[in-house]
């Protein structure tokens, strides 16, 4: 089967949502020249720039924009570029997608999908490199998705498309030249993991690029004896307790990784509930409450690597079950 | 067939009268609802929370909508209720909404601030200055897409010119020529500050005709001024002319919530607009058509009996079930709350 790279499977699932259904657009800065990482690569050529639309630099407007969309019948497709720019429209994404269809008492869905980069972006510094995923996990009425893989960026995008409910969809921006095979069917489901690697010491959660990571110091660790299992949560709202919890009642230990800032983290949230639920020792790491430096020996600071992973691995293990 | 000045005018008079009638009900129903500006709550408020009133600001909203068809679009403000009426919807599910019970129009989840009927196009008022402007331009958009031939009337207060989305908004829809008339309701204040001494340059109009939008500024008070100017934009609109820009200068003549009593400006400010009334303005026409002045009592006393028979629904009307706290929030995810 022929390699398929993470932004072109995004470009698929796009361009085969739009095939199917009129009602699905796309707008955005700069996606008539296919976006700025390839991930809209010929859409307008094929789909005519009605229906993907460049827009002015309007954060705002380009969020609010789809959510007068979204109400009066259309499913649009949002490129907001980074993350980061996505603050620009934030009451857009929090007061109004979020929240219309609760407050109008059900009269309006508003069936967007938000894409929103989130990582660091090497040498893109403090506002092009954050992961803001708590952020929107944080509020009722949004589903929060993290693809770690091409295949994924394939088949959880035409699940956000599908979705009724506002998507905030949030590519990795050092993903996109990730290549992969893609599955003979679609198989994933908003709100489900995927157990990455099976173990039995140890149970490791974690989402988007950082899954690749937490796949190298897994097999490290095999090398030292240590049988990691590591969960690809995927979506991070509605997370999936039920594959988390599961896992992590086989192996006794819960590690939690993410490149996110560790304070206030989504993976927080997770080691408090598995705690709760289960009464077994958890561990959180993620990255130091420091914005993203430019200068490489910064930026590395902010990186959650292999071997660090590796490290928290092996102290979690050697501590035995003392929470 | 063209109804006669005097039936015209009576029609535009009756949306003013039922917006009117609605608001002094809110208002007398509002009191100890909030604690704001020195005011205390009690526990027998009806209405609770933030009301913000419309009244002296009727002839905007039936001016502007009664050039629009069901289907238009609709997009308001924190003070809604005026646009909501005269777009067509029904006066006791409002109440009820502003009542919060379940048989209000957002089944008791929305309130003032968030009122909306999607049944005749009003997309929702919406607590945040100037949000509606991105939403509305968005609906014109859509219309386009679509192929519909609907028109979207987005509605903002002075204040909102000057947030982004203002400028925002009234850009994108110009550069895609949408299907949007823009009405600036010009009450002279924002929140408890007058806003001419916010805004730098001549204000609302001629920022818009800086992007090229074709303005008008009219006598909000008039209904008949706001009415014609409004025909005339809205036919431009869909003869294909893209956005329009009605300026409509009024005045606020309650505070910015109903507790407010607005002591920051001068009774012979408040006199001088009282004197200017729309529908004490309208009626005054009206008797120089040769309208007989019993028959604007009957509108006023018609409107009056709507209200009443609206308030005593929303009285005996049920609360929300606690369960309704979790519909219509999201499907993916539904059922996990923690």
């Amino acid at each position: 089967m022929a390699m398929i790279n993470y932004a072109q499977t995004a470009c698929r699932a796009l361009a085969e949502a739009m095939r199917a259904d009129a009602s699905v657009i796309a707008l955005g800065e700069d996606v008539g020249r296919g976006g700025i990482f390839g991930q809209y690569l010929g859409l307008q050529q094929e789909f005519g720039a009605a229906r993907v639309i460049d827009t002015p630099i309007s954060e705002a407007t380009i969020m609010g924009a789809a959510v007068g969309m979204a109400l009066t019948g259309l499913r649009p497709v949002v490129e907001m570029r980074v993350a980061d720019f996505a603050l620009c429209a934030i009451d857009e994404i929090v007061n109004q997608a979020a929240k219309n269809r609760y407050m109008f008492g059900g009269q309006g869905r508003v069936p967007l999908v938000a894409r929103l980069p989130i990582g660091i972006w090497s040498a893109s510094a403090a506002q092009h490199s954050q992961s803001l995923e708590a952020w929107f996990a944080h509020i009722p009425g949004l589903v929060v998705v993290a693809p770690a893989t091409p295949a994924d960026n394939y088949e959880l995008l035409a699940a956000a498309i599908a979705c009724d409910d506002p998507v905030i969809y949030m590519e990795h921006k050092e993903l996109w030249s990730l290549a992969g095979e893609l599955p003979p069917q679609r198989t994933a489901v908003l709100g489900q993991a995927r157990v990455a690697r099976p173990g039995s010491d140890l149970t490791l959660v974690t989402w988007s690029k950082q899954l690749h990571t937490a796949l190298e110091a897994a097999a490290q660790a095999a090398q030292h004896g240590i049988s990691v299992e590591v969960i690809d949560l995927r979506t991070i709202w509605p997370w999936d307790r039920d594959t988390v919890l599961a896992s992590a009642a086989r192996t006794g230990r819960m590690l939690v990784a993410h490149e996110a800032v560790q304070a206030a983290g989504f993976g927080a949230e997770i080691a408090a509930s598995v705690a709760e639920a289960l009464g077994i020792p958890v561990r959180r790491v993620g990255a130091p409450r420091v914005p993203v430096g430019y200068a490489r020996t910064l930026e590395d600071v902010a990186r959650v690597s292999a071997e660090r992973l590796l490290h928290e691995l092996e102290r979690f293990v050697e501590r035995g079950a003392q929470p | 067939m063209i109804p006669s000045p005097a039936e015209h005018l009576l029609d535009l008079y009756r949306v003013m009268a039922r917006i009117r009638a609605f608001e002094n009900a809110a208002e007398e129903t509002s009191r100890g609802g909030v604690a704001v500006f020195g005011a205390a709550t009690d526990t027998i408020a009806l209405v609770r929370g933030p009301l913000h009133l419309s009244t002296g600001q009727e002839a905007v909203a039936a001016g502007v909508c009664a050039n629009l068809a069901r289907s238009d679009y609709l997009t308001s403000t924190h003070r809604g209720h005026g646009h909501t009426l005269a777009k067509g919807a029904d006066t006791t599910a409002m109440m009820c909404e502003l009542f919060g019970r379940a048989s209000g129009s957002n089944h008791g989840k929305g309130g003032s601030m968030h009122i909306a009927d999607f049944s005749v196009g009003m997309l929702g008022a919406n607590g945040v200055v100037a949000a509606g402007i991105p939403i509305a331009v968005g609906a014109a958009h859509s219309a386009k897409i679509r192929g519909s031939s609907d028109v979207v009337a987005c509605f903002f207060g002075d204040g909102a010119i000057n947030r982004g989305p203002f400028l925002e908004g009234l850009n994108w829809a110009k550069i895609f020529a949408l299907p949007v008339l823009f009405v600036c309701e010009d009450n002279r204040y924002s929140a408890t500050t007058a806003t001419d001494a916010m805004t730098a340059g001549a204000g609302a109009a001629a920022r818009a005709q800086s992007m090229d939008i074709p303005a008008e500024t009219v006598d909000g008070n008039d209904v008949l001024a706001v009415d014609a100017a409004a025909r005339e934009l809205l036919a431009r609109i869909r003869a294909g002319g893209g956005p329009q820009f009605l300026h409509a200068l009024t005045y606020r003549v309650k505070g910015h919530v109903s507790v407010d009593p607005a002591a920051y400006r001068a009774q012979s400010e408040v006199d001088g607009a009282l004197e200017a009334d729309p529908l004490k303005l309208a009626a005054t026409r009206l008797q120089a058509l040769g309208v007989a002045v019993a028959r604007v009592a009957e509108i006023d006393a018609q409107a009056h009996a709507e209200i009443e028979a609206a308030l005593a629904a929303a009285r005996a009307a049920p609360w929300p079930q606690t369960e309704a706290a979790y519909t219509d929030v999201q499907d993916v995810g539904a059922g996990q709350w923690q």
